[in-house]
């Protein structure tokens, strides 16, 4: 199959083309940065997925198949940025499919849009409402996104469309959402909280896209890794301290004393957990993960810290 | 830390717990064979010596599968749950972990919130209660919620309303229910009056004060009388009327054993008083 992914030059990006050459199909990526070292064979275009010269690739690769991980989150890109791109973009992007007759497109999300809050179950499954904006404001322009693409599936029929609602990729690359919360040694958390937290490690997460790309999957996915660990346990496991912090003084502290410089909305993601179900894909693609929890964390203990 | 606090028949029963602990000794809800060992030794004492907890029944309980615990609320904090749980481990072989459904005011708490997650004492949701009893747990549920735990002393014993949310998830899993009565907690802590400032000032729905002033309930010899397992027909989408009707069925077995349990404690009262008296 020929398989155009947008933001390849991530680390989950990568990962999901190695998976796809495994499996013969033949890949061309478009992103904002370069990959100079990329497989044989696999051209990526430097552009931005809103202009023109993407449009260019569908034109002339034709792609039956897309996989849409040009996304961005508050580590990464101002406000502003954010929007545009994870609304404009992800627009853009579903525009062409329609317009170049592309029969499958996987859009990858984070299990994140559902938002975390005392009152929240675990185990969410794809019926539950994506309120991640209501407690964490930058998080509205990705559940808008992930909101947009899954329209796709009334809006264009014809357009084979999943919505992948995937838990934080963690591997050694060091990249994505979580990774970015762990780069340091110390890792801020809030004072008398210990949420579980649901990751993947990013090769299955790779598989796991792979599979709904193959699978032509149609409607909104949750996909889960191993069981979820306490984020204590998580610290340790990757090598990192846990430093409690009273809330009150938790905002003041970000982007200071060696922590990560996170958003306000973020700490109830960092009190609550975000544990969702992963049943209805498992069942729909006979998805496996191959790592488990502790083999993901020890994966990650080596990564270099910031 | 917590294994150095864990004494030797709490390990002993955990080892015998058939929860699917991972590597680390947690399962999928984050429950902690650590955590359940240092609260489990702590509620030990409570149990036998200062509570003398006194249980009836205990084979009403389904040694697997899926069940709900129904029972009153009993004083104005929460000894009734400790102990039915607390109950459920030391007088069951092999013992099991009974999931309570917490009050939400509760989970935003520091400390309190994840302490009640590696219990296994999730938030009191239907979406927890179903899938907790598809999973073949067993669960505990308070049908009085906070009106429960809000009766003042004169109206100890007298159950108030049910809610009607657990019968239809019942219903829906097919779980069977077991009726309980807790005896004692009312004495334990008689609650005089609410203190309602504070208890808006910490989000709690009550902060009562006991007769005894100072907020630690007494020794009294508690009891739990478990009933025999009822089963109800139906999905679950039963119209209200006929749920309310299986509600009234199962708050009217608590009644009786409520009766029960304090016909029974009055006869041993008299009995140890009638010994004394010999003596």
């Amino acid at each position: 199959m020929r398989v155009l992914v947008t933001g390849i030059v991530g680390g989950l990006g990568q990962a999901v083309t190695e998976q796809l050459l495994l499996q013969g199909h033949q890949v061309m990526g478009i992103d904002r940065r370069g990959w100079p070292d990329a497989p044989d064979g696999v051209e990526v275009v430097e552009a931005d997925i809103r202009k023109r010269p993407a449009e260019d690739v569908f034109r002339t690769f034709k792609p039956e198949g897309l996989i849409h991980l040009a996304t961005v989150t508050h580590f990464s890109a101002r406000p502003s940025e954010r929007f545009r791109i994870n609304l404009g973009g992800t627009r853009a992007i579903f525009d062409h499919c329609h317009k170049y007759k592309v029969k499958t497109a996987v859009f990858v999300g984070r299990h994140t849009v559902y938002g975390a809050a005392p009152d929240a179950p675990l185990y969410r499954t794809e019926q539950e409402p994506p309120l991640g904006a209501a407690t964490f404001p930058e998080l509205a322009d990705l559940v808008a996104a992930d909101l947009f693409a899954g329209a796709a599936l009334w809006r264009w029929p014809k357009l084979n469309t999943s919505v992948l609602r995937i838990v934080y990729a963690l591997g050694p690359s060091g990249r994505g959402t979580l990774g970015g919360y762990l780069a340091g040694q110390k890792v801020p958390t809030v004072a008398g909280f210990d949420p579980l937290f649901q990751f993947i490690h990013e090769r299955d997460a790779a598989v796991a896209i792979r599979l709904a790309l193959e699978k032509k999957l149609r409607g909104i996915y949750n996909v889960e890794g191993p069981p979820p660990v306490p984020l204590n346990q998580l610290c340790w496991g990757t090598n990192r301290q846990p430093i409690p912090i009273p809330q009150p003084l938790f905002r003041h502290v970000l982007g200071r004393f060696g922590f990560p410089k996170l958003p306000p909305g973020a700490i109830e993601h960092i009190k609550h957990p975000v544990v969702i179900d992963g049943q209805a894909f498992r069942e729909a693609t006979e998805f496996k993960y191959e790592y488990d929890e502790v083999a993901i964390m020890d994966g990650f203990r080596w990564v270099e810290r910031k | 830390m917590w294994q150095k606090l864990t004494d030797s028949e709490v390990k002993e029963r955990l080892a015998e717990m058939t929860l699917p602990f991972n590597r680390y000794g947690l399962d999928p809800y984050g429950v902690s064979r650590e955590h359940l060992g240092f609260v489990f030794s702590l509620l030990a004492p409570l149990y036998r010596h200062y509570f003398r907890v006194q249980v009836h029944g205990i084979e009403n309980i389904p040694a697997k599968g899926s069940g709900m615990v129904i029972g009153n609320h009993s004083g104005g904090i929460p000894v009734d749950a400790s102990m039915v749980l607390a109950s459920i481990f030391f007088e069951m072989n092999p013992p099991r972990l009974v999931h309570g459904m917490v009050e939400k005011f509760a989970q935003s708490w520091p400390v309190v919130s994840p302490m009640f997650f590696r219990m296994g004492q999730l938030p009191g949701l239907p979406q927890h209660a179903v899938r907790l009893l598809q999973d073949k747990r067993l669960l505990m549920v308070f049908p009085e919620g906070v009106r429960g735990i809000g009766k003042l002393y004169q109206q100890r014993y007298q159950t108030v309303r049910f809610g009607t949310g657990f019968m239809r998830i019942a219903l829906q899993t097919g779980a069977p229910i077991i009726p309980f009565a807790f005896i004692g907690g009312e004495e334990a802590y008689p609650t005089l009056w609410h203190l309602k400032p504070l208890a808006k000032l910490l989000g709690a729905p009550y902060v009562p004060v006991p007769k005894h002033i100072v907020p630690v309930p007494l020794p009294i010899r508690c009891s739990i009388h478990y009933g025999e397992p009822m089963y109800f027909e139906g999905d679950g989408n039963e119209a209200d009327d006929v749920i309310e009707d299986f509600v009234a069925q199962v708050r009217q077995r608590v009644d009786q054993l409520i009766e029960e349990g304090r016909v029974s404690r009055r006869e041993r009262l008299r009995r140890e008083q009638a010994g004394r008296v010999a003596e």
